[in-house]
């Protein structure tokens, strides 16, 4: 009997006071809690509210400037944006260029990474800063200067051309981060390949690669995801011939309502995030670290 | 062990470009035979190690198993297997792939590499272990598989560099001794390498003791400690008192040669600072007016001493060294 009674008034302060009002919230929480959680709900939207924002716009036939929640749902900007002559070639060129500029940049690099992380010789350093360079000048400038010279030699406006502005970027990602990651293999377990029978080539793919995978896998991710995000030098290089999902994201942002440039951006984020999601065991704190140390 | 020579460093030199390394080094090492090199660090012991395993190339003179110069093989052409003091074993693979490894390359048959896998792991105790990673494993445990995956590959000499140092000091007793028990079973070559000298005169058939790049003395771990031929070997092998003579040289006596009475006399007089208790012996720490003097007496004699006593010494056995 006893506790039925408890029960009965549970119930009934539950009914009286509402637990979701900013009053209960509070009591339940306490003053500090309640102060951090609104904090993080704060930065949440900070975040991730335009990411939503922009999910919504997508998913909106209709939608009104002012209004929450758009009047009307449904895939009719993804049926106009897909149907769209340019589109569905730029998402392929995209891809592939993001394709050509990783792998290239990988068979290019990865050796290249291991001799600047395993052999001491004069200028190591200086080599390893180089990369940086790249990324240390206004792009809009070099990509100028790369154009003169890509008129002279005809790359203009050619497959390869944009090739190698991609692979710009992707070659800095493949340099520094694998640098890092074959560093941290250590040498004994080398030696200890070599000792037990394998070749140097065979002590490569068997040990020290397998142990450096992880890092090289990030650092792939990161030259993939840049590529796939590469626009200006595109759009200099490449137009009209080659146009990728960020070069047509130009003219979607300026010819079209919100609700198309939405698709179109979540077009070009899914990707991102799933790779990020499929190689979320690869990203750490502890692998970005290791790549960019001068060692 | 017998009398055939299975590894000769003849004449070997080895130098960095910072003027370190090793200098004439004449070593033989007999089939069976456990032999350690011991120094401090910066010696040139694993110089010397890492030479013969061919991860360094040296300067000049020889190196040959069996009579046949192995100087220009490459390490992976070599008939020596190495234990390396920590990371030995690759870690993206398991046990039982990181002993298949040697075997596959040398192209044993499946069935074969089976069953030296399994004798290799009943070897050193670590059956069961097949499918673990070695990031799973103690580092003990981790060096056992590292001398089984070296073992099963039947090397004409098995290298080992301070395979121990990086465990603790119980785990470490017990694998000298099991070491000791596998080497003497399987009649195996081994050059192993140490800076610490109790391990040196528990493994060895023979002790190279090496300083600065040369050997300072070879012998039997008795030989040695009876007989060190050098100021810095009576000093580097067991527990040695050093007394100035007044004449330039120095007087060695070790703490168990020394014996204690009570009162006044003996070649030496002093008074007891320290008493400790080591189990079946104590040790003692006197005051002379030649220094501090450590010496070991019977547990029995443990009430007869009392820290402030006086007390007489007499030496049983001597050396003499010149003063570095």
């Amino acid at each position: 009997m006893e506790e039925n009674k408890t029960a009965n008034d549970t119930m009934q302060t539950e009914r009286t006071v509402n637990p979701y009002s900013a009053k209960a919230v509070r009591r339940a929480l306490g003053r500090k809690r309640t102060g951090e959680l609104l904090i993080l709900f704060v930065f949440m939207l900070f975040f991730y509210g335009p990411l939503i924002h922009a999910f919504m716009l997508a998913f909106a036939n209709v939608y009104q400037a002012g209004d929450i929640i758009p009047s009307e749902w449904g895939f009719h900007w993804w049926s106009y944006i897909l149907k769209q002559q340019n589109i569905p070639r730029s998402i392929l060129n995209s891809f592939l260029f993001a394709f050509c500029s990783t792998g290239l940049s990988m068979l290019i690099c990865i050796p290249a990474a291991y001799v600047l992380a395993r052999f001491k010789f004069k200028g190591r350093k200086l080599i390893m800063f180089s990369f940086l360079i790249g990324n240390a000048f206004p792009k809009i400038g070099m990509y100028t200067a790369i154009g003169i010279i890509y008129y002279k030699i005809g790359l203009m406006g050619t497959f390869f051309g944009v090739l190698l502005i991609h692979m710009l970027g992707t070659t800095m990602e493949m340099i520094w981060l694998p640098a890092g990651s074959f560093r941290s293999v250590p040498k004994h377990q080398e030696e200890a390949a070599r000792d037990a029978g394998a070749g140097p080539v065979r002590t490569f793919f068997s040990v020290t690669l397998p142990i450096a995978w992880p890092g090289i896998v990030v650092a792939a991710m990161h030259a993939f995801i840049g590529s796939l995000g590469e626009s200006v030098g595109t759009l200099l290089v490449g137009l009209p011939q080659w146009r990728t999902m960020m070069t047509e994201m130009y003219g979607v942002i300026l010819d079209f309502p919100a609700t198309a440039g939405a698709v179109f951006a979540i077009i070009i984020v899914v990707p991102n995030m799933l790779l990020l999601w499929i190689m979320r065991k690869y990203v750490s704190a502890d692998t970005m670290a290791k790549g960019f140390k001068m060692g | 062990m017998d009398d055939t020579i299975k590894l000769s460093v003849i004449n070997m030199t080895k130098l960095y470009s910072n003027g370190d390394g090793v200098k004439n080094v004449d070593l033989d090492v007999h089939t069976g035979e456990l032999v350690t090199l011991l120094g401090p660090s910066g010696c040139g012991k694993t110089t010397i190690l890492r030479t013969i395993g061919g991860f360094i190339d040296l300067t000049d003179g020889d190196i040959t198993i069996d009579g046949k110069s192995i100087i220009t093989l490459p390490p992976e052409k070599r008939p020596t297997s190495m234990v390396f003091q920590s990371y030995n074993l690759w870690p993206h693979m398991t046990v039982h792939d990181n002993l298949e490894f040697g075997l596959k390359l040398r192209k044993i048959p499946k069935d074969i590499r089976e069953q030296k896998i399994a004798e290799g792991l009943s070897l050193v105790k670590m059956n069961g272990f097949e499918k673990k990673y070695p990031g799973q494993m103690s580092g003990g445990q981790q060096q056992r598989i590292a001398i089984a995956r070296s073992l099963i590959l039947e090397p004409e000499v098995l290298l080992l560099d301070e395979p121990f140092s990086a465990l603790d000091a119980k785990i470490r007793m017990e694998m000298r001794e099991e070491l000791r028990k596998i080497q003497t079973d399987l009649n195996i070559t081994v050059i192993f390498v140490t800076h610490d000298q109790e391990e040196a005169m528990m493994l060895s058939d023979r002790i190279v003791v090496m300083s600065k790049g040369h050997i300072e003395q070879q012998g039997t771990p008795r030989q040695i400690y009876d007989n060190p031929v050098s100021r810095f070997v009576a000093g580097f092998i067991g527990e040695m008192n050093f007394l100035d003579d007044g004449t330039g040289k120095q007087i060695a006596v070790r703490p168990e040669h020394i014996s204690v009475t009570k009162g006044e006399g003996g070649i030496l007089s002093g008074t007891v600072r320290t008493v400790m208790m080591l189990g079946h012996y104590l040790e003692m720490t006197l005051d002379t007016d030649k220094g501090l003097v450590k010496v070991y007496i019977n547990s029995d004699q443990a009430d007869e001493f009392e820290k402030g006593d006086k007390v007489a010494l007499n030496f049983d056995h001597t050396y003499s060294y010149n003063k570095e």
